[in-house]
């Protein structure tokens, strides 16, 4: 093996490692995050007796959930119901392997190291585990592995429940990955590429796609919603109606990884939103983050983290303000609005682009990207406040403002 | 051709061979149909409640689904029965009062309210001032945390958990002002045949004035969440509706009935305790959708506060008990000094209040419709019979009708904006 081949694979080796304890951890935080959020949403202090401010309350929740009973239900299909969780909680943790979480760290190295022998790396190392060519199709592809898991844990656990949670998961899931993939594809026109570092980069180069493809930012937010199955759309585990839907049969660890999946899959989706619409680790107005070194690397994924944090703490705003759909009227979102949505917004960025390109001369990318903007006020204000109004929900507030002009009209 | 259920007794549903054990639902023709496996049958059976997040107490609601539509609801009460009408049949009419509490135990102070009420009707005497307007007060204060219970399950119901908190903040603070009242927070048991337990203490004006003062505006801070709320309109305009004529033939009343257009409202139409001389309105639906009975209730706690605006206003020194030895307890220290008060003392405890032989029923608005209380008596300290018309139990004989043809997420909905109380319905 040559050294620069170990060296790849001692780097890789670290990041691995480093990269998913850190998630792990982050995961338990998050979820002492979310209750915190939840407090100060509800005026309520969240949790405060374990540890200073209830920082060890995690702890104390995976002490409680090792060492609670493991039931099983008569009836449930042994080995998909121990296996359900695994599928469910794999997919979650590996997709964030692929997201660029600060900028290139530049390296020039020939060491000697014990056991090991001659190590070496020259050039930049990427700060995420694995930066694959393919990028985004990758977590769409292993994002949509975490269906089985969610339906297979449904459909064995005995239980109607769980079967018509396992069933509106599946369903929600395969409908808003359609709208969700659709949308990520204005970035590829954009780009011309999947891979995350390269849509950092174009970022650099041009603006956010917070700007230029602000619908695409839109559906994905709203298709990362369905996907994480949180409200408002937690139809899957709705408790209200399903008690706790696909997973009300699970108990101790098992039941843990199916939260620790879902926490996983807001951290993705914060993650995925960050780099995807707001520049990855892209410090605003300075060109000073992209000539890399060991101290941009911090200062970037600082900035990276300080994006991420804001969407995930998003989805818990977003989480403890709105009630949830009904299953039919989710469904409608999503083949009715969302899909139509981001077709039609695709043939719109591409007409755009090219009209960019060809007719007005603006191909470079800050021209084109302020270009797309000013496209974007335009179809954003036709599809928020022309086409939808009062008509994605049935009913919205028509018969309301119905009232209030019945009043004006009699006077009162 | 009777259908076939789970058998829905046996707890994991299944025989020794793994086989799903089957008990026919309804009327059985042939002994031959009655155990078969239903795995070919179009209709699954759910079961919701008793033990459920979502069924506000005992209540069982078993569900025949059709994929996610409901075919029909068939409701089963009674898991909650306590007897309370027996009881009263052995018990004194001020003894009954306790029982009252907890029956619709989201709104005591209103029960004892509407039995103390009957008995004096039964008897012809009327309250004092003071008393009449504490009782208003009392009866507007249980609407108001009563309705803040039904806003936020409700919304916990509909997946928004955040105004539920909101508002049990503010019922906890009526909480206090009543336990500051009567020393209880759930069992008040604060009225006594022709008067109360207690006047109110020194400074519970102050608390309550506090309390109407800030109270609206945590109202409106749930008005902002929810009324244009384009997921809860979409989830509550035009689900469960109920027509006027058919609300008036499954005999609901209370905001069931208001929000389908019918303005019938005991406090207007039969007034009692001077609510006549109250300046306050009685919002009206005109959908008898959820949407319509969750404005209707949230305009009716705004309504409440006028009403307490208006009777703390009014709220004169005086007695709280009617002069009549023979219905209300003499003082303590005169039944120690004085030998009349201490033989009325005496037959008060020993026999209690004796209301001429006859019959009343007294309805009163509570939160969750017309409660009525009907006596029968024979001249004796006990009334002969006791019975509640309780306003949940039958609003929720609506329930099947409402949800059918529904979606499964609907019969939550549905079953949450009818606003039912265990206690009361099972009684």
């Amino acid at each position: 093996m040559t050294p620069d081949m170990k060296g790849f694979l001692l780097f890789s080796a670290i990041k691995l490692i480093v990269i998913f304890t850190a998630l792990l951890v982050g995961v338990a935080l998050i979820t002492l995050m979310e209750r915190k959020v939840a407090g100060l949403i509800q005026n309520r202090p969240g949790p405060n007796r374990a540890g200073p401010g209830g920082l060890l309350q995690p702890v104390a929740d995976g002490i409680k959930n090792f060492i609670k009973e493991e039931t099983r239900p008569a009836g449930a299909t042994g080995a998909l119901f121990m296996l359900a969780p695994v599928l469910s909680f794999v997919p979650a943790v590996m997709l964030l392997a692929v997201i660029p979480l600060a900028a290139p760290l530049p390296l020039d190295l020939d060491w000697n190291l014990p056991l090991i022998g001659a190590v070496s790396y020259h050039g930049a190392l990427p700060i995420s585990v694995a930066d694959l060519p393919i990028g985004f199709l990758f977590v769409l592809a292993i994002s949509s592995l975490g269906v089985y898991g969610i339906a297979l844990a449904g459909w064995s656990s005995n239980s109607k429940y769980s079967l018509l949670g396992g069933l509106r998961a599946s369903a929600q899931m395969i409908s808003y990955e359609v709208a969700m993939g659709l949308s990520l594809i204005p970035i590829l026109l954009l780009t011309g590429n999947v891979s995350f570092s390269e849509i950092v980069r174009a970022q650099q180069d041009g603006l956010w796609f917070i700007g230029p493809l602000f619908l695409s930012f839109f559906v994905f937010l709203v298709a990362g919603f369905a996907e994480t199955n949180r409200l408002p759309f937690d139809l899957p585990e709705a408790e209200a109606e399903l008690v706790a839907g696909y997973h009300s049969e699970y108990s101790a660890m098992k039941f843990s990884m199916f939260m620790i999946a879902e926490f996983a899959h807001v951290v993705t989706i914060a993650a995925m939103v960050a780099t995807l619409f707001f520049g990855g680790w892209d410090i605003p107005f300075t060109d000073w983050d992209e000539q890399g070194g060991a101290l941009q690397t911090i200062a970037t994924h600082a900035m990276f983290f300080s994006k991420m944090f804001f969407w995930i703490f998003f989805v818990m705003w977003i989480r403890w303000t709105l009630p949830r759909f009904r299953y039919d009227q989710l469904m409608a979102l999503g083949w009715k609005v969302m899909l139509p949505l981001a077709l039609v917004y695709i043939m719109v960025i591409a007409g755009s682009i090219w009209a960019a390109d060809h007719l007005l001369g603006w191909g470079a990318p800050r021209p084109l990207s302020f270009f797309l903007v000013g496209v974007n006020l335009i179809v954003g204000w036709l599809v928020f406040f022309v086409l939808d109004r009062g008509r994605v929900i049935r009913g919205s507030d028509r018969r309301m403002r119905g009232a209030i002009a019945a009043d004006a009209a009699a006077g009162g | 051709m009777s259908r076939l259920v789970e058998m829905q007794l046996s707890t994991p549903g299944v025989d020794r061979r793994g086989e799903i054990r089957q008990v026919p639902l309804g009327v059985q023709r042939r002994p031959s149909e009655s155990v078969h496996n239903d795995f070919g049958a179009e209709h699954m059976l759910v079961n919701i409640g008793p033990q459920h997040p979502a069924t506000h107490g005992v209540l069982r609601l078993v569900v025949e689904l059709d994929g996610e539509t409901v075919k029909r609801v068939i409701p089963h009460i009674g898991y909650l029965h306590s007897g309370f009408e027996k009881l009263g049949e052995y018990r004194h009419y001020n003894q009954i009062i306790p029982l009252t509490d907890r029956t619709d135990y989201l709104s005591p102070m209103a029960n004892n309210v509407g039995f103390a009420l009957a008995v004096e009707a039964l008897l012809g005497i009327e309250v004092t001032e003071r008393c009449r307007l504490l009782r208003v007060i009392a009866c507007e204060l249980s609407r108001i945390i009563s309705h803040l219970v039904w806003a936020g399950t409700t919304g916990i119901d509909l997946g928004a958990m955040t105004p539920f908190l909101w508002m049990f903040e503010q019922r906890e603070r009526v909480y206090n002002l009543q336990e500051a009242w009567t020393g209880a927070r759930l069992t008040t048991s604060m009225t006594r045949v022709g008067g109360l337990m207690a006047d109110i203490p020194d400074g519970w004006e102050k608390g309550l004035r506090e309390f109407l003062r800030e109270f609206p505006r945590t109202l409106r801070e749930v008005d902002t969440m929810f009324s244009r709320n384009g997921i809860w309109v979409g989830r509550t305009q035009g689900v469960g509706v109920i027509s006027a004529a058919d609300a008036i033939n499954f005999s609901l009343s209370g905001p069931m009935l208001r929000a389908s257009g019918v303005a019938y409202d005991v406090r207007k139409d039969r007034p009692y305790l001077g609510y006549d001389e109250f300046d306050f309105d009685v919002p009206v639906g005109e959908h008898g959708d959820i949407y319509d009975r969750y404005i209707v209730r949230l305009e009716e706690m705004f309504q409440s506060v006028r009403i307490l605006e208006q009777a703390i206003d009014r709220l004169r020194p005086g007695p709280i008990n009617v002069a009549d030895p023979r219905v209300v307890l003499p003082g303590k220290s005169a039944a120690m000094s004085d030998m009349e008060a201490m033989i009325f003392h005496f037959k008060q405890v020993m026999e209690g209040v004796r209301p001429p032989a006859g019959e009343v029923y007294f309805g009163v608005e509570n939160p969750k419709g017309e409660l009525g209380y009907y006596l029968v008596s024979d001249g004796s300290a006990k009334p002969v019979r006791w019975r509640i018309r309780p306003p949940s139990f039958l609003n929720l004989a609506a329930l099947p009708q409402l949800c059918e043809g529904a979606l499964l997420s609907d019969v939550i909905a549905i079953n949450a904006s009818v606003d039912i109380v265990m206690g009361e319905i099972d009684r």
